[in-house]
C-alpha cells in the first residue's frame, strides 16, 4: 500500500491546461512583450487617472502650445488641454470599444461559423448570408448607419454611451464575417475526426458536441481573429473619429485627437505622434498576444 | 520695296504681340479646390456658397459687384439709374438692356425671355427657390423687346439692384429649363448639373459631390479671355487640406476658404509657394438661436417648426446670458487672428449700415449667471442650472472643421460656467451645408437649440439679407425645409419694418433702419449671436495672376481674366 501512496504523490498533480498554455506562451518571446505592452497601456488608461487627475476637457488658454514640461509632460493642445489627460481619457473610449466590438463581432462570427459548420441544411444559407455581408461597403454602411440611429441611440442612452452602443454595434455588426468563414473552415475539418465519430457513436447530442470537442478544438482561430479583431476595430473607430462621424467633438478618442492635431501636424508633430503611437502601440502588442495564443492554444504545437 | 514690306511685317508682327499673349484658351489647365463639394449648379435650388459660386463661372446675372462694392455690368449693356433712366423717377421700376449679341454658349443668342424666364423660375411658388429674397416685392417682370426687360416692383425700391444683380440671380436659359419650373425644378438633373450659360467657362463633366470640369466657352462674348482652356473644381475635404494643396504641394491654383488658424497659415506661407489673401466684407461666424423646438420626441413635420416654441430659448433673459457669457476676443485670436475681428452685428459693413453695437464685446460672467437666476434658472446638485425639473441642456451643432471645434470646446467651457450643460454635435459640412430636404442634419432643419456657421450677404445692400428674418422664410416641410430665415424668428414690427426699408429712398434714412432691423436681431433679441467678422482668407499659388478677392460677389467673379504668369 506504501508503495502504491509513494508512486501516486511522484506522479505529476493534476494541473489545468491553461497552465499548460500559459508555459507554451511564456516561449513565445513577443507574445510575452506584447502582453507587457498591452498591460502596462490598460493600467496607464485605467489607474492614470486616479493620479493624473487634470480634467482632459478643460480648456486654459493661458497655457496653449506647451512642449513637455513637469505640469504637462505631454504637452498642450491648441486650446491648452493636457495631452497626458487626454491620451488616458482617449485610451479609456478607443480600447473599450475595441474590446467591446470584438467580443460582439467574435460571438457573432464564431456562432454563425460553428452553426453553419456543424449543421450541413444550414450552411448554405448562412455562408451566403456571411458573403453578402462580404460584399457590403463597410464605410457607406457605417456612415449610413451613424446618420440613422445617432439620434435615436443618444437619447435613449445619452450622448456618450449612445454613441458608444452604435459604434460598437456598427463595428461589430460588420467585422464578424472573416471569423465566420475561418471558424467554418476548421469546424468542418475538426468535424470528420475520429475522436468526434467516436463521440457520436455513443451517442452525444449535437449541443454537447459542439461545445464539448468542437469548440475547445478551434480555440485557436478564434482567439487569432478575436485579437486581430480588436486592433481593427481601434483603427475603425479612430477613422470614424477622423471623419467626424465618431464620437461628440469634446469626447476624446485617439482617433479624434489625431483629427483635431493633423492641421498642425507640422508644427507640433509630437500631437499627432502621440495618439498614434498609443494606437500602433495597442494593435501591434495585441497581434502579439493573438500570435502566442495560437501557438499555446494548438494542442498539436503545445508541449513540443 | 521688299525691305519696306519686310519692315512693315515685322512691325505688325511686335503690334499683334501683346494681343496674343491676351488670347483664349492659351494658360492651360487652371485647378480650382472648394473643398465644400459643389452638389449642384442652379443656385436657385441651393444656397450654399460653394453651388453658387462655382455656378457663376458658367451662369451670370445682369450685374454683378466690384471688389469695392460697386455695381458693374455682366451681361447688361450699362448699370441702369435714375440719372441714366434706366430706373424711373418714382423709383417703381428698372428697365435693362442687355448687350447685343450675346450669346449662349450652345451658341443661341441670349434674349430678354431668357431674363423673365429666369425670374419667373426663381418665384415659382411651387419651387422652393433658394434665391427668393432677391426677387422680393416684384410685381412684373416683362420683356419689352428682344434686348430690354422692365422689372416693375409693388413699392418704390431705391436699391433696385436685387434681381439679376450678384452670383445668387443669374439667368439662366429658358429654353434648356422650360420643363423644370415649380415642383420639376429639383428633378431636372442634366440641367441643374450643367446649366448652358454666358460665362466664361462651360461644363463638360459633373460629378455631384465631387467634381466639376469646364472648358473655355466658345461663345463667350469677350473673344480674348478666359485665359484657360480648361477649368477644374474639384470638391472634397477641409480647409487644411485644401491650403496644402495650394501653399505647399501646387496641386492647385486656389483654394476657397482656406479657414485655418493663423499659426498654421503663417507657417504654410513660408513654403512660398502661394499667399493667403484677406478681404473684409460681411461674413459673420454666429451662433444661432433656435426658437422653435428640436425635440425628436415631436413628430416629424412639426418638429422645429414655429407650431412648438422651444421650451429654453423662447425666454430672452437666457439668449442673452449665453451671448455675455463668450469673450469674443479670445475667439478672434485663436480662430482667426488678422483675418478675423470681434463683432456684435449681423451686418458689420459697409460702414454706413454698421450699428455702433458694441455691448457683447466684454465677457460678463458673473451677469450673465444673474441673469439666468432672475429667469428661474437655478443651479442644481451637479452645477447644471435647473427649473421646473427641466435641466439647462443645449445641444450645439456646427460642420467639421478645426477652428469651429475650438470654438465649440471654449464656448462650452464658458456655457458650462454659468451652469448651461452643452452637448457638442459636428456634421460633415457637405451635409451640412448640403441643403437635403431628406437629411435631418441640415443647418436649415436645425435639429438643435443652436447652431454655429457663418454667412454674408452679396452686394452693399443688406437689404435682402436683413428681409431673411420675416415670418413666411422660416425653413419648414411645407417649404421643402428652404428659407433663409434659420432661427424661424417672427416678429410683426420687423417685418412691418423691412416693408419700410423697401420703401425707403433716402441712403441715410436706410442706414438707419437697417441699422435697427440689425439690431433687432442682435442686442434686442439675441436671435442672433454674432461672434467674429470674418475676413474673407482665401489662397493663391503665386504663379495665378489677376486674382483679386471680392467679399461682395462671388470669388471667382473675375476669373475670365485671370492668368498663368510665366
Amino acid at each position: 500500500m506504501t508503495d502504491v501512496a509513494a508512486a501516486a504523490t511522484k506522479r505529476r498533480a493534476p494541473r489545468n491546461q491553461w497552465w499548460d498554455v500559459w508555459d507554451q506562451f511564456k516561449t513565445h518571446k513577443g507574445a510575452l512583450v506584447g502582453l507587457a505592452v498591452f498591460f502596462s497601456i490598460l493600467a496607464l488608461i485605467l489607474i492614470g487617472p486616479w493620479f493624473w487627475t487634470q480634467d482632459p476637457g478643460y480648456v486654459n488658454l493661458r497655457s496653449r502650445n506647451q512642449g513637455f514640461s513637469a505640469l504637462h509632460p505631454f504637452g498642450t493642445d491648441q486650446l491648452g488641454r493636457d495631452m497626458l489627460a487626454r491620451i488616458m481619457a482617449g485610451g479609456k473610449v478607443s480600447i473599450s470599444v475595441g474590446l467591446t466590438a470584438m467580443l460582439l463581432s467574435i460571438t457573432l462570427g464564431t456562432t454563425i461559423g460553428v452553426l453553419a459548420g456543424y449543421f450541413k441544411r444550414l450552411e448554405n444559407l448562412l455562408m451566403r448570408g456571411t458573403d453578402l455581408f462580404l460584399a457590403l461597403p463597410l464605410l457607406p454602411l457605417l456612415l449610413l448607419m451613424v446618420t440613422l440611429f445617432r439620434e435615436p441611440l443618444s437619447r435613449t442612452f445619452g450622448p456618450e454611451t449612445g454613441i458608444f452602443i452604435l459604434i460598437v454595434t456598427a463595428i461589430g455588426a460588420t467585422s464578424w464575417m472573416q471569423s465566420a468563414r475561418i471558424v467554418r473552415g476548421s469546424v468542418l475539418a475538426v468535424k470528420e475526426a475520429e475522436f468526434v465519430l467516436a463521440a457520436r457513436s455513443i451517442g452525444t447530442p449535437p449541443r454537447r458536441m459542439i461545445t464539448r470537442h468542437i469548440l475547445p478544438n478551434v480555440m485557436s482561430p478564434i482567439m487569432v481573429s478575436a485579437t486581430l479583431g480588436i486592433a481593427s476595430a481601434i483603427i475603425t473607430e479612430s477613422a470614424l473619429s477622423f471623419l467626424g462621424l465618431g464620437f461628440p467633438p469634446d469626447f476624446p478618442t485617439w482617433g479624434r485627437l489625431l483629427f483635431d492635431a493633423v492641421d498642425a501636424m507640422q508644427l507640433y508633430p509630437a500631437r499627432v505622434i502621440l495618439p498614434g503611437v498609443m494606437i500602433s502601440l495597442t494593435v501591434l502588442s495585441v497581434n502579439y498576444i493573438g500570435d502566442g495564443l495560437r501557438d499555446a492554444l494548438d494542442p498539436r504545437i503545445r508541449g513540443r | 520695296m521688299k525691305l519696306r514690306t519686310a519692315l512693315l511685317g515685322a512691325a505688325a508682327c511686335f503690334a499683334l504681340a501683346p494681343a496674343a499673349y491676351a488670347e483664349r484658351g492659351t494658360d492651360g489647365q487652371v485647378n480650382i479646390i472648394y473643398w465644400q463639394a459643389v452638389s449642384t449648379l442652379n443656385p436657385y435650388l441651393s444656397s450654399g456658397t460653394k453651388d453658387v459660386e462655382t455656378a457663376s463661372l458658367v451662369i451670370e446675372p445682369l450685374a454683378g459687384f466690384n471688389e469695392k462694392g460697386e455695381v458693374i455690368p455682366r451681361l447688361a449693356a450699362e448699370v441702369p439709374t435714375v440719372e441714366n433712366g434706366g430706373v424711373s423717377a418714382d423709383l417703381t421700376s428698372i428697365t435693362w438692356k442687355l448687350k447685343p449679341g450675346l450669346l449662349w454658349s450652345d451658341g443661341t443668342p441670349v434674349t430678354s425671355a431668357d431674363v423673365v424666364f429666369s425670374a419667373n423660375y426663381c418665384m415659382d411658388p411651387a419651387g422652393g427657390c433658394a434665391q427668393l429674397a432677391r426677387y422680393e416685392g416684384i410685381k412684373t417682370v416683362e420683356a419689352l423687346d428682344d434686348l430690354t426687360v422692365k422689372v416693375t416692383y409693388n413699392e418704390p425700391r431705391p436699391n433696385p439692384y436685387t434681381a439679376f444683380v450678384g452670383s445668387t440671380s443669374p439667368i439662366i436659359q429658358a429654353a434648356q429649363f422650360a420643363n423644370c419650373s415649380g415642383a420639376a425644378a429639383s428633378s431636372c438633373t442634366d440641367q441643374n448639373f450643367a446649366p448652358i450659360g454666358t460665362g466664361p467657362f462651360r461644363v463638360t463633366g459633373f460629378r455631384t459631390n465631387d467634381v466639376v470640369q469646364m472648358e473655355a466657352n466658345p461663345n463667350y462674348r469677350d473673344p480674348t479671355k478666359p485665359a484657360f482652356a480648361t477649368l477644374t473644381v474639384k470638391g472634397g475635404g477641409e480647409a487644411a487640406a485644401a491650403a496644402r494643396a495650394v501653399m505647399e504641394t501646387g496641386e492647385f491654383d486656389y483654394a476657397w476658404n482656406t479657414q485655418i488658424s493663423p499659426e498654421v497659415q503663417g507657417q504654410m506661407t513660408a513654403g512660398g509657394k502661394g499667399q493667403f489673401i484677406y478681404a473684409f466684407g460681411t461674413l459673420v461666424e454666429r451662433i444661432e438661436m433656435n426658437l422653435t423646438d428640436p425635440s425628436a420626441s415631436l413628430p416629424e413635420g412639426q418638429r422645429a417648426t414655429s407650431a412648438h416654441p422651444h421650451p429654453i430659448l423662447s425666454d430672452l433673459r437666457v439668449r442673452k446670458a449665453l451671448s455675455m457669457a463668450i469673450d469674443r476676443d479670445v475667439l478672434v485670436e485663436i480662430g482667426y487672428g488678422n483675418a478675423g475681428r470681434a463683432t456684435c452685428n449681423l451686418v458689420p459693413a459697409p460702414a454706413a449700415y454698421a450699428s455702433d453695437n458694441t455691448d457683447c464685446l466684454v465677457q460678463d460672467v458673473e451677469g450673465a449667471k444673474a441673469l439666468l437666476t432672475e429667469a428661474g434658472w437655478v443651479p442644481g446638485p451637479d452645477g447644471v442650472r435647473v427649473k421646473d425639473g427641466m435641466r439647462l441642456k443645449l445641444l450645439y451643432q456646427t460642420s467639421v472643421n478645426a477652428v469651429r471645434q475650438d470654438f465649440q470646446a471654449i464656448i462650452k467651457q464658458w456655457w458650462n460656467e454659468i451652469g448651461v450643460e452643452v452637448e457638442l454635435k459636428a456634421i460633415d459640412a457637405g451635409v451640412y451645408f448640403g441643403g437635403d430636404a431628406g437629411s435631418p442634419d441640415t443647418f436649415q432643419k436645425f435639429y438643435s437649440d443652436v447652431e454655429m456657421y457663418a454667412n454674408n450677404f452679396d452686394g452693399t445692400d443688406p437689404e435682402p439679407y436683413l428681409a431673411q428674418y420675416t415670418c413666411e422664410k422660416a425653413p419648414s416641410p411645407a417649404t421643402q425645409w428652404q428659407g433663409e430665415n434659420i432661427n424661424r424668428f417672427c416678429d410683426p414690427a420687423y417685418d412691418a419694418l423691412i416693408v419700410e426699408l423697401g420703401r425707403t429712398g433716402e441712403m441715410g434714412k436706410r442706414a438707419e433702419i437697417a441699422k435697427r432691423l440689425n439690431e433687432m436681431l442682435t442686442k434686442d433679441t439675441y436671435t442672433v449671436v454674432p461672434l467674429v467678422d470674418r475676413g474673407r482668407l482665401s489662397a493663391h499659388a503665386l504663379s495665378l495672376g489677376g486674382v483679386v478677392l471680392n467679399t461682395w460677389d462671388s470669388e471667382l467673379w473675375n476669373v475670365s481674366d485671370w492668368y498663368r504668369i510665366k
